[in-house]
């Protein structure tokens, strides 16, 4: 039984990770966006993914929500003399016309506040991201072992 | 009436100018001597610097058992300060410890990776402990209470600080260094957030050693 949870658990891994997943919204792409698992109480969990912008004109991720979470929040962090300081971003990031937005560990990054449930690795979870021009787009968000430093269909596994 | 005398004279003046000045002459040097024997501490953590660092603390582990400085003792670690609702440093922190213990093979076992919650209004040792089982190598995971936590981030030097998020929740800022103690609890130097892999597996080999 157990071992039967295992190779079916390994089975969805190897396909998440062999499905590249990116998502056309107007002229933005996002492309694997990827979060960490996390253990029961850990209630929060943060969310990456790299938005490139093939338009002539500026966007703006304003906000997001997802059904396992209370509130999607977007954040940066930043280290101050060895110290690490976490703060939410009200007024949206900007993605560049003809640039790229990183949301990426140590830098910007969407925030699971408040999670339903923990997530567990090799689910994908549903987010319904707001940006000011491409309005909504909704994307799986892939779910990867807390070891992770960068999506894992990216070939950057972090293990 | 010998204090009602007039304005200082000339002279007087002079020499109220000349000790003032020997006295930011010395105020220099003593500040100098300072910052001296302060780099002089941190290249050498074998120096008094060594002596006090960590200092005595107590705190509590998953299974409820207390960990003191003393229980600690007889093996090296590395000590790492966050909180479990910590979604970047904390994780990444703990993900490349267990990284480079696995790259230090036989090694990498003889050196213990102690993570402290600084957040007791979220994590009880028990969150803690199933925070640290993620990550797939034994990291002991501690917490303690307000008082408790003051002792051991004194002792340390580490920074942590509630910080509000809209809506009531709370973030913390924290120091994300990572602190080597050798087995006699004796400070062997700080791996940074941003150090490269290299010189932090050389950190580590020279704390096994």
């Amino acid at each position: 039984m157990f071992r039967h949870t295992f190779v079916t658990a390994a089975l969805i891994a190897v396909a998440a990770a062999a499905s590249a997943h990116s998502y056309r919204a107007g002229s933005l792409t996002i492309q694997h966006p990827w979060s960490r698992e996390t253990a029961p109480g850990q209630a929060v969990g943060g969310g990456f993914m790299t938005i490139v912008n093939r338009g002539g004109a500026d966007d703006r991720l304003l906000s997001g929500t997802s059904p396992v979470a209370a509130e999607v929040q977007i954040h940066t962090m930043s280290m101050d003399g060895g110290v690490m300081r976490m703060r939410q971003v009200t007024d949206g990031i900007a993605v560049p016309a003809k640039g790229t937005l990183a949301l990426k560990p140590g830098g910007y990054h969407i925030m699971f506040m408040g999670l339903k449930r923990p997530l567990k690795r090799g689910e994908r979870i549903p987010v319904t991201l707001r940006f000011q021009r491409a309005g909504a787009v909704t994307l799986q968000v892939a779910v990867q072992p807390v070891t992770s430093t960068g999506p894992e269909e990216g070939g950057h596994a972090g293990h | 009436m010998p204090d009602t005398s007039p304005l200082p004279e000339p002279s007087r003046l002079a020499r109220i100018r000349a000790m003032l000045w020997l006295a930011v002459g010395v105020a220099l040097v003593l500040a100098m001597a300072a910052m001296l024997i302060r780099a002089q501490s941190q290249d050498t953590p074998s120096g008094n610097h060594a002596e006090w660092f960590g200092g005595p603390f107590t705190l509590s582990a998953p299974d409820g058992r207390t960990v003191t400085e003393r229980t600690l003792a007889g093996k090296p670690y590395a000590i790492f300060f966050g909180f479990t609702r910590c979604p970047d440093v904390c994780p990444t922190s703990l993900s490349r410890m267990a990284r480079l213990r696995s790259q230090l093979g036989a090694d990498g076992m003889k050196f213990e990776i102690v993570f402290v919650s600084v957040d007791p209004g979220h994590d009880s040792a028990a969150d803690v402990g199933r925070y640290v089982a993620l990550f797939g190598t034994p990291i002991i995971g501690l917490t303690g209470t307000e008082a408790q936590l003051a002792q051991i981030k004194k002792g340390f030097g580490v920074y942590s600080a509630k910080s509000p998020l809209p809506g009531g929740d709370y973030t913390i800022d924290h120091t994300a260094t990572i602190y080597l103690m050798t087995a006699t609890g004796r400070f062997a130097g700080t791996i940074a957030y941003d150090e490269p892999d290299a010189t932090a597996l050389q950190k580590l080999r020279r704390l096994v050693a």
